[in-house]
């Protein structure tokens, strides 16, 4: 009998930290933040964690919003992907939190975006991924593989004609998607299969010797070589030491990466590395007032001089200041009108220009091309003229070239398939 | 190899530098005006421009232009934003911005941040600034400067190219300098020779070289449709066919290396587990937090003393032996004391303690990865041939880890330290009674597998990521060698961890390094069972 | 203070009680399906604003845990009975998920983004043409559930039969288990495997015609884990109480005596591990559709020490400790992530120190020194010291 009230105690002690989280949740407008802080991702995702909170303190000194404050709840998924379903429905539930800021792997996405969609929340998932997703409840402010790959690409091949391609990643979708997607668009340039070579390397790789000996071997053919590295977080430092030692210079091959930023390189001893390169939408050298703001207001919150800003970093803050600008303009916070506001809304970027939402749920942004420099920072050597819209559906792969996103009535719809004119996998 | 020789290059360009300014001190300006008509349009140039310019000035300058493009080239090269003076710019250590003249290495003082501006390099300008500097060197630099430069004219040999060859055989060259120019000739010849004969005869000078522009040409010639000559032809295929044996053999012989070089990794990681472990019995789930405060020490000595990173690596090495060392006493006698005789009970207990020291560690450092700098003398690598050079980090950390196992073995074997920590391994109830103090053998032999797990921790540090999980990836690998070779046999750990680490490698080019991986650990379940107890079991009464 | 410590007592009288077999049992059961019952009533009969409604997301919690505690009782079994120390269960239990992941991801049918009939999304994107073979039938939940039975139940009997035939045992077979799930685990995230790399199988529909967002859904699944593990729970305690729990904890205690008795020992080893291997399985097979993906991770040798550390927590050799332990942990992991996101670390590696070091018989070791009077203690601890050191030796040495 006894255990029993133990156990119902136990469920009760649970039940009322809900009703006094209800009772609060009034006051304040409360914002969900939904990134590792331990475990494998905590290196990249304790970075966005902080940008939040500075973003929630920097609005707050603004007065809030429709007259609230803001106050931040986190939550700390410890880079366990079920955990983060876990968490994302305490944050909905418990918390009834007006929006979530999350999430860095695509896995972790993946296993967030059944809870908001039941729950109907609102999430901003602020980093590079493959795409091929449109969610409603999600608005992804960073690049699609068309705002990166792609761009890269051109340049390697317009500017250093390259002929002869590595494409190097991490077994994982994002890695995957994005080679499938370039190998479709090398073959259309007229690049032959053989000059193709496609490795991946499971996560947290730290013997490069085999791969980059078999990279050079592939660049001593007298085409110009270069390497398009989709290599993932933590294996990408013994890869570029790997590189270095053996004598593979930015000139004889040179790297491009997509997940390679600012912080990435703090970590690592750049000398070996200059003038190999990194596509992103924003890099921290790049000169502009709002930029330098940025980027001093970041090391002043943080309390450390030396600490660098990045790519997700941006995608955080137009996310972050474009649905303030939404909640303003709906007057409320509800996920449904938000979510409309949220469409067509524009906010400067960083880097000069403006950012805009549009129907898919993805960012025009501008891209940009760096070299990486001595001090661990990039000097951009290419920039796109105009912004460029992120696709959610990949052109180049056969399942997707068919399927768009469009938000906005009539059809609403994350994968509206326009030669059948339906909305594919939509539960009548 | 490269880093030094561009070090040495630096030095003489130096030693040129000041020898020609004391002669042209009298002339006052050491750039002609033409040059420095070129040199205004730097500061205004697109990139694309640059290269044009470089261009000219290599045309107008000449050799004089070397250290111009040399400090293009390290990106040290600014404008004042207002005089438009070119200046070398770096910084010294006190974090100022110093000025010189490019020409004359002239102090021109302490440079403002905001003043000045840099001329922009990009990655197709640093290929033609080097290409530039190869050209000059040929006729004037080092020994190794014209190796280098011929070499990469053999990917280009146009008929500029190769009267500069000619003109620096001219001057006068070494025998294996000589000899690279005698196979650009003989690679001319065999490209516009016009008798078989000849070209035959070019053919047996390519047949046993490496070098890779040989190998294309050949290729190249073979594949080659509209060729006619069958003897060439034939001829071709064979050198390349020979060609393709000797790299073969060299391939294998890398793959040995990169074995070897897994396995001395493999046993650094676990060779301290070997103690804690194969000796004492602790499943010690901590030992890869130990191996990451060795390498997080590792950085902070070099924050210590940032003027002298070559010798912050013999620095950190006993500091690192001191703190992963102590730490491993001070959890002996905290925890892992009281759970004498209860060894599964030690997993449970230092899987807390490497939550706590990993959580620890991202509190104090962040959990940014820290950036540990490699010391020149172990960067670049030793080319034995064209296709085959084994990387200085590589080799050193091999050697490191024979050296490492050599003084253990010594220790265990023959100082009264090891005497005991023998003993009360294998009977700790009767080396009690005998007079030795368990308690304080426990604490150090706990404490000298920590500590050697956390020099282990130096030397992955010039590997790998310095940070909160650095731990976690060599843990598992780790207990598998350890079990591998036998529990409580040092040789078992060595001999353990050069065969998981060849046969790992062996496997990658046909598996791919994740097939490899698993396969590798596939046939290590499949081996315990066939021996119970490792490669080598270990004798006598504590074996049961 | 008065209030925390009658509290005390209280848990260390029921704890007490479900010390002696029969009564302790059925108290757990009835508990486990008081509670269950009453929170899914709660779920659905009251409305959302009432003060004793309990939301989904307790419900899905409290799913999860079961499952994991499930798990938990699976390591008990192999490990307090019979002196196995599997670092790796998550291997089994990811192995069951998978299976009934593979059922979920082609219940979605054409519904997934590409609205592809026969492939998954994963396969329409990176290109895949047809359904692997080992894809096929599991469309039929029956024969998906037994795949996710048959498999880890196969690698078990497998890799039992190995390694108890060629009497590895101790360390030797910790690391080998260990390696096990490691190698699944690196196996499971290539993408060329066909289980959807490091993303896993997500995004699922329903289960059985039944919406899985929908609240009736959760409560039933919840309830049929309760059912589960009450069936799983009341089924191992029969063993261990029976003829054959007695040999195996011989074995335990001193394997070469048994054998030299005329037991075969390995078998009983064998048999119990798949039976292990198997509940392992089904609460894997449980976790999947709550928690709403499967991935490579489970595999994760970390994810399988943890669970043994459950046990430890709770209290092994008793089932209902692992089953306490398991959601104890887990409940504190929640609260502490969500509560104190930057140290929670330090607090629950602190937690598995104090236990190991402080309280050898874990939670129920605890509670059973206060509920005992002295005496009786006195002889008990004796008793425990015997067979612990029985135990420890044994592993050290083998």
């Amino acid at each position: 009998m006894q255990l029993k009230k133990f156990v119902a105690g136990l469920a009760f002690a649970a039940g009322t930290s809900v009703i006094s989280t209800v009772a609060l949740a009034a006051e304040t407008i409360k914002v969900g933040v939904l990134h590792s802080l331990s475990g494998t991702m905590a290196i990249s995702e304790t970075t966005l964690k902080d940008t939040v909170l500075m973003m929630v303190d920097e609005q707050n000194r603004k007065g809030g919003l429709l007259g609230k404050k803001l106050e931040a709840v986190v939550v700390d998924p410890a880079s366990d992907w079920p955990l983060f379903a876990e968490k994302a429905r305490e944050l909905l539930t418990k918390e009834k939190v007006d929006v979530i800021f999350g999430c860095w792997t695509s896995v972790s996405r993946k296993s967030v975006l059944p809870v908001v969609e039941e729950l109907n929340g609102l999430m901003f998932y602020p980093v590079q991924y493959e795409g091929e997703e449109s969610s409603k409840n999600v608005f992804y402010t960073g690049a699609s593989p068309n705002q990166q790959a792609i761009p890269a690409v051109d340049y390697l091949m317009s500017d250093l004609e390259v002929d002869r391609w590595v494409l190097a990643g991490t077994d994982y979708v994002y890695p995957r998607t994005t080679n499938k997607i370039l190998e479709a668009y090398l073959e259309s340039k007229g690049v032959a299969k053989e000059d193709i070579m496609i490795n991946y390397t499971p996560f947290g790789h730290s013997d490069w010797q085999s791969i980059v000996s078999d990279i050079k071997k592939f660049g001593s053919a007298g085409k110009k070589t270069a390497v398009v590295s989709t290599i993932n977080g933590d294996a990408n430092v013994p890869f570029y030491k790997e590189l270095a030692n053996q004598g593979v210079s930015s000139e004889d091959i040179p790297v491009v990466a997509f997940s390679v930023g600012e912080e990435e390189l703090s970590g690592i001893d750049t000398g070996p590395l200059v003038g190999h390169l990194a596509a992103w939408n924003y890099f921290q050298g790049i000169d502009s007032e709002s930029n330098d703001y940025f980027v001093q207001q970041w090391k002043k919150f943080i309390g450390d001089e030396k600490r660098v800003t990045n790519d997700p970093m941006e995608a955080t803050y137009i996310g972050f200041n474009m649905w303030a600008k939404a909640v303003e303009k709906a007057g409320t916070t509800d996920v449904d009108a938000v979510e409309q506001a949220m469409i067509g809304i524009e906010f400067p970027n960083l880097t000069g220009g403006t950012a805009k939402m549009n129907k898919n749920h993805h960012l025009s942004k501008p891209v940009f091309i760096g070299e990486i420099q001595d001090d661990g920072q990039f000097e951009v050597v290419w920039a796109t003229d105009d912004v460029v819209a992120g696709d959610a559906w990949s052109d180049f792969l056969p399942g997707s070239k068919d399927l768009i996103a469009d938000w906005t009535a009539p059809i609403k719809c994350g994968n509206y398939n326009t030669k059948s004119k339906a909305c594919s996998g939509q539960a009548e | 190899m490269k880093q030094f020789l561009r070090s040495v290059s630096l030095v003489l360009t130096c030693l040129l530098v000041v020898l020609s300014t004391g002669s042209a001190l009298a002339q006052s300006q050491a750039v002609p005006p033409a040059v420095e008509e070129v040199l205004q349009k730097l500061p205004e140039a697109s990139l694309r421009e640059t290269g044009e310019l470089v261009q000219q000035l290599e045309q107008v300058g000449g050799a004089e232009m070397r250290p111009l493009f040399e400090t293009m080239l390290a990106g040290d090269l600014y404008f004042h934003k207002t005089s438009g003076e070119l200046m070398a710019v770096q910084k010294n250590i006190a974090g100022e911005l110093i000025g010189r003249d490019v020409f004359t290495g002239a102090e021109l003082g302490v440079q403002g941040r905001r003043d000045i501006k840099k001329i922009r390099v990009n990655n197709r300008l640093r290929g033609q600034l080097r290409d530039a500097i190869g050209r000059i060197d040929l006729l004037h630099g080092s020994e190794a400067e014209k190796r280098t430069a011929v070499l990469a004219i053999l990917d280009d040999l146009s008929a500029n190219n190769l009267s500069l060859l000619q003109s620096a055989a001219d001057v006068g060259v070494s025998k294996s300098v000589g000899d690279l120019i005698e196979l650009a000739n003989a690679m001319v010849r065999l490209r516009d020779g016009s008798t078989t004969d000849d070209r035959l005869a070019a053919i047996a000078l390519m047949d046993d070289r490496l070098e890779a522009p040989v190998r294309n040409q050949l290729r190249r010639l073979v594949d080659d449709e509209n060729e006619q000559d069958a003897a060439v032809k034939a001829a071709a295929q064979e050198a390349l066919e020979n060609i393709t044996e000797r790299i073969e053999f060299y391939g294998q012989m890398e793959q040995l290396f990169f074995g070897l070089s897994l396995g001395s990794v493999l046993l650094l990681a676990a060779i301290g587990l070997a103690i804690t472990f194969g000796v004492m019995g602790v499943i010690n789930m901590a030992h890869g937090e130990m191996i990451m405060l060795g390498a997080y020490t590792t950085y902070v000595i070099q924050q210590l003393m940032p003027a002298s990173i070559e010798y912050s690596l013999l620095v950190a090495v006993p500091a690192a032996f001191l703190v992963s060392g102590s730490v491993g006493v001070l959890i002996e006698r905290g925890v892992i004391r009281h759970l004498q005789g209860r060894p599964l009970e030690t997993l449970l207990a230092t899987f807390g303690i490497s939550l706590i020291l990993q959580q620890a560690v991202r509190s104090i450092f962040s959990p940014l990865n820290m950036q540990v700098v490699t010391p020149e003398w172990m960067s670049g690598s030793l080319a034995i041939n064209p296709v085959f050079s084994v990387t200085y980090n590589r080799l050193y950390i091999l050697l490191f880890a024979l050296a490492v196992f050599v003084t253990l073995l010594t220790i265990l074997k023959k100082s009264s330290l090891g005497l005991n920590v023998r003993a009360v391994s294998q009977n700790r109830d009767m080396a009690k009674a005998m007079g030795v103090r368990t308690e304080m053998v426990d604490a150090m032999t706990f404490g000298l597998g920590s500590g050697i797990a956390g020099v282990a921790g130096v030397a992955l540090s010039q590997l790998t990521n310095v940070g909160p999980n650095l731990g976690q990836s060599y843990i598992i690998d780790s207990f598998m060698v350890v079990v591998f070779g036998g529990v409580g046999n040092l040789l078992g750990t060595l001999v353990g961890g050069f065969s998981l680490g060849v046969a790992n490698k062996f496997l990658e080019p046909a598996t791919g390094a994740v097939l490899a991986n698993i396969i590798v650990l596939v046939c290590l379940i499949l081996f315990i069972q066939k021996r119970p107890k490792g490669l080598f079991p270990q004798r006598g009464r504590a074996a049961e | 203070m008065n209030a925390m410590s009658n509290l005390i007592e209280k848990m260390t009288r029921v704890l007490t009680e479900l010390r002696q077999p029969g009564k302790g049992s059925s108290m757990l059961v009835g508990v486990l399906l008081a509670t269950t019952l009453a929170m899914s009533a709660a779920n659905l009969l009251l409305p959302a604003d009432s003060a004793f409604y309990v939301s989904t997301y307790t419900i899905t919690l409290m799913g999860k845990y079961l499952c994991f505690a499930m798990l938990a009782m699976a390591v008990d079994i192999i490990w307090g009975y019979c002196g196995i120390l599997s670092l790796g269960h998550g291997a089994f239990f990811a192995l069951g998920g998978y299976g009934m992941g593979m059922y979920l991801m082609r219940q979605i049918g054409d519904r997934g983004v590409y609205g592809n009939p026969d492939l998954p999304d994963f396969m329409v994107f990176l290109n895949w043409q047809e359904l692997p073979w080992y894809w096929f039938g599991m469309d039929q939940f029956w024969f998906a559930v037994l795949m996710a039975l048959a498999i880890p139940g196969l690698l078990a009997f497998v890799f039992g039969w190995l390694a108890f035939r060629s009497r590895v045992t101790g360390v030797y077979l910790s690391i080998m288990t260990q390696a096990l799930t490691y190698a699944l685990m690196l196996a499971f995230f290539r993408n060329e495997m066909g289980f959807g790399g490091n993303n896993g199988l997500t995004d699922f529909k329903d289960i059985l015609g039944f919406d899985l967002q929908a609240d009736a859904t959760r409560v039933a699944l919840l309830l049929v884990t309760t059912l589960l593990l009450v069936i799983a729970f009341i089924t191992s305690r029969a063993i261990v109480q029976s003829r054959l729990g007695r040999v195996i904890v011989a074995v335990r205690d001193a394997e070469a005596r048994a054998r030299f008795l005329g037991y075969r020992t390995e078998r009983y080893k064998v048999w119990l591990f798949v039976y292990s291997a198997l509940i392992a399985a089904v609460a894997g097979m449980l976790y999947v559709p709550q928690v709403g993906i499967i991935n490579p991770g489970e595999f994760s040798p970390l994810n399988s020490i943890e669970v043994v550390v459950w046990v430890a927590v709770g209290g092994r050799g008793t089932l209902y400790g692992a089953i306490v332990g398991a959601l104890l942990v887990n409940y504190a992991k929640t609260r502490f992530t969500a509560i104190m996101p930057d140290g929670w670390l330090f607090a629950l590696g602190a937690l598995f120190v104090i236990v190991t070091v402080y309280l050898p018989q874990g939670l129920a070791g605890l509670l059973q020194r206060f509920g005992r009077s002295e005496s009786v203690q006195a002889a008990r601890r004796e008793e425990d010291a015997g067979s612990d050191s029985g135990i420890s030796t044994r592993e050290v040495n083998a």
